[in-house]
């Protein structure tokens, strides 16, 4: 009746068919489980694919000499986009020449000066924070004390809330990278009679200039398609204009402009912008990787 | 300069004016930070102030948005920030799961670094081309097939037929929802990776020693070791999705009232920021409600990510 009074060899084998029995089952959960992962990492890259496909599908078409060389025009009249391209180059180097130093120098702070302090926690907390805030308010902020105050929009505005962004990304990886330095390096530069700023500089920024530069690309490739923050900034101006203290022109307010518009040849300059920027920015992504890329 | 070249006495003179000044710079710009961002939360609560001053704390859940009558408030906005936010994270956390498993335990070696770099770029790709393919290709997907097929499957079930009712126009909720879903894939994914990279692999071989299939060394040991760390991945993909803006706004439908179906249009406070702002003049009631709802989000986002980096701490073993 019940398996106490089986003999022995019958319960062994029973045992054994069980066994078999669970070990297929957990088997085949096993393999189950694989094959979603596989197809959730399939989703990805299809993804990836479909953005990258449909950005050349409809963008190339657009794409010639006249888009470098012609500004933005009225609808119908083959305009093109150099103001919005030359805008988004001048917001984004004055961005990154005013946030990387500042980024570079708090980076140097947490890892060399404040490591293990309260205000270098509090900095590298706060600057985290930063790294992800929406960056719509970094427009709307700059907006209240930079636009508002002097009763325009600027390009100088979108510069500076760029290099607000800028900032969190540089402090991060310059941090990173200081701390990967050995201190033995350091020691035998004091060693040498070295005051410690040199050590820094000349021991500290040279190991690890590889990364730091990799954080400088990646905060160029961020900000270089960063929209929201020049909408309430530099505002965007579909005329030729390259005074700071006026609306500049961006590549993505352009694109935001024209994407939304009823005229085909604006939605067709929108892709063709699309296309620019997005490989801009990965092409810049993966300069930046390959530099990483630990040496053989 | 010439400092470093006294030779009166040992160590006592070495802090040289080059020093001082490096250190101050450092540690100065290390206080600017914490200004910068003390000026953010101060600059929007300033601008905000008029607003919460005008309608008090009923502003916080009001869903009146009208400029003909000065009247405004964040209920709609803030509820569609919520809602698009965590029917995003319900979309993405399976599959970023999904990709994180595959990278760590499961993809051949080779295939491991392109395959997470493929994954990490779609990262990369900024805001504003998530909105044109959403709008573009997403859209008229989600309107054609997958609205109409969702009202078909669910059209008797109680609850759900409300959820997935309504004209299919493609945009709306469910879509912002999508393309969230889709940005913020990378980010919990690539966190996720890492974490489960930190597994000390004594572990591991320890559970395959006793013949634990792959998927039972991941349930047993490896998300019981990580699990902190895997909820601050996925807090981070929330401080992502609150926020964002460019592609929400072009693939959400923008109206301002509270949706029953999923279908409704709706907006979130960074859409309605983006959208309404060309139209709010300098110092009128309307940009400092504005000014008000950026404040809002900021204590939302500041509140997650500060949460997020509290489970993301790295933990003594």
């Amino acid at each position: 009746m019940s398996a106490a009074v089986l003999p022995l060899p019958a319960a062994a084998a029973r045992d054994a068919r069980i066994a078999q029995r669970l070990s297929r089952r957990r088997k085949l959960i096993d393999r189950m489980v694989k094959a979603l992962c596989l197809l959730a990492t399939l989703i990805g890259l299809t993804l990836l694919a479909s953005i990258l496909f449909s950005l050349t599908w409809r963008g190339v078409g657009g794409l010639g000499l006249h888009v470098f060389t012609t500004s933005t025009l009225p609808p119908g009249s083959h305009g093109g986009l150099l103001n919005a391209i030359v805008g988004s180059i001048v917001q984004t180097a004055i961005g990154t020449l005013i946030g990387a130093p500042i980024g570079l120098m708090v980076g140097t702070f947490l890892a060399e000066y404040a490591r293990d302090s309260i205000l270098g926690s509090v900095v590298r907390f706060l600057s985290d924070v930063l790294l992800s805030a929406p960056s719509i308010l970094i427009g709307l902020f700059v907006y209240t004390i930079l636009v508002e105050p002097f009763h325009g929009f600027s390009g100088i505005a979108g510069s500076v809330a760029l290099a607000v962004i800028v900032v969190p990304i540089v402090v991060r990886t310059t941090e990173d990278m200081l701390r990967l330095i050995p201190t033995s390096l350091r020691e035998a530069a004091v060693a040498l009679g070295a005051p410690k700023w040199r050590v820094v500089v000349m021991i500290c920024y040279r190991a690890a200039r590889d990364g730091i530069a990799t954080g400088i690309l990646l905060a160029v490739a961020r900000v270089s398609g960063e929209t929201a923050p020049l909408l309430f900034t530099s505002l965007g101006n579909l005329n030729w204009s390259t005074s700071l203290f006026q609306p500049m022109a961006s590549l993505p307010v352009t694109i935001y402009q024209y994407a939304g518009s009823a005229f085909n040849d604006w939605v067709q300059l929108a892709w063709v912008g699309a296309l620019l920027i997005t490989f801009g920015v990965l092409g810049l992504n993966i300069a930046a990787r390959l530099l990483l890329r630990p040496k053989a | 300069m010439s400092a470093s070249t006294n030779t009166a006495g040992p160590s006592q003179g070495r802090r040289n004016l080059g020093d001082l000044l490096f250190a101050a710079a450092a540690g100065g710009l290390g206080w600017f930070v914490l200004l910068l961002l003390s000026a953010i939360v101060v600059s929007l609560l300033v601008g905000g102030l008029p607003s919460f001053r005008a309608f008090g704390l009923h502003f916080l859940w009001s869903t009146d948005w009208n400029p003909v009558t000065q009247r405004f408030g964040a209920g709609v906005s803030i509820f569609g920030t919520l809602v698009t936010s965590a029917l995003a994270l319900l979309l993405a956390v399976p599959i970023a799961f999904g990709i994180a498993f595959f990278l760590t335990e499961i993809a051949p070696e080779w295939m491991r670094r392109p395959v997470g770099i493929a994954i990490e770029l779609l990262a990369a790709i900024p805001s504003i081309i998530y909105g044109m393919w959403g709008f573009f290709v997403i859209v008229p997907i989600m309107g054609q097939m997958v609205m109409p097929w969702l009202s078909d499957t669910f059209a008797n079930v109680p609850l759900l037929s409300t959820l997935f009712g309504g004209a299919p126009f493609g945009t709306g909720i469910l879509t912002a929802a999508l393309i969230l879903a889709v940005m913020v894939i990378p980010f919990i994914a690539a966190t996720m990776r890492d974490v489960f990279a930190t597994v000390p692999a004594v572990y591991k071989e320890s559970a395959y020693g006793v013949g634990c299939t792959t998927w039972e060394v991941m349930r047993s040991i490896v998300i019981p070791y990580t699990h902190i760390s895997v909820m601050g991945g996925i807090m981070l993909g929330l401080g992502r999705a609150l926020g964002e803006t460019m592609a929400v706004t072009f693939v959400i439908g923008n109206a301002n009232r509270i949706a029953s179906s999923l279908f409704d249009p709706g907006n979130t406070i960074a859409s309605l920021v983006a959208l309404e702002f060309p139209e709010s003049p300098a110092g009128s009631l309307k940009l400092s409600s504005l000014l008000a709802l950026g404040f809002i989000l900021f204590v939302i986002s500041f509140i997650v990510l500060a949460v997020s980096r509290l489970l993301l701490r790295p933990r003594p073993v």
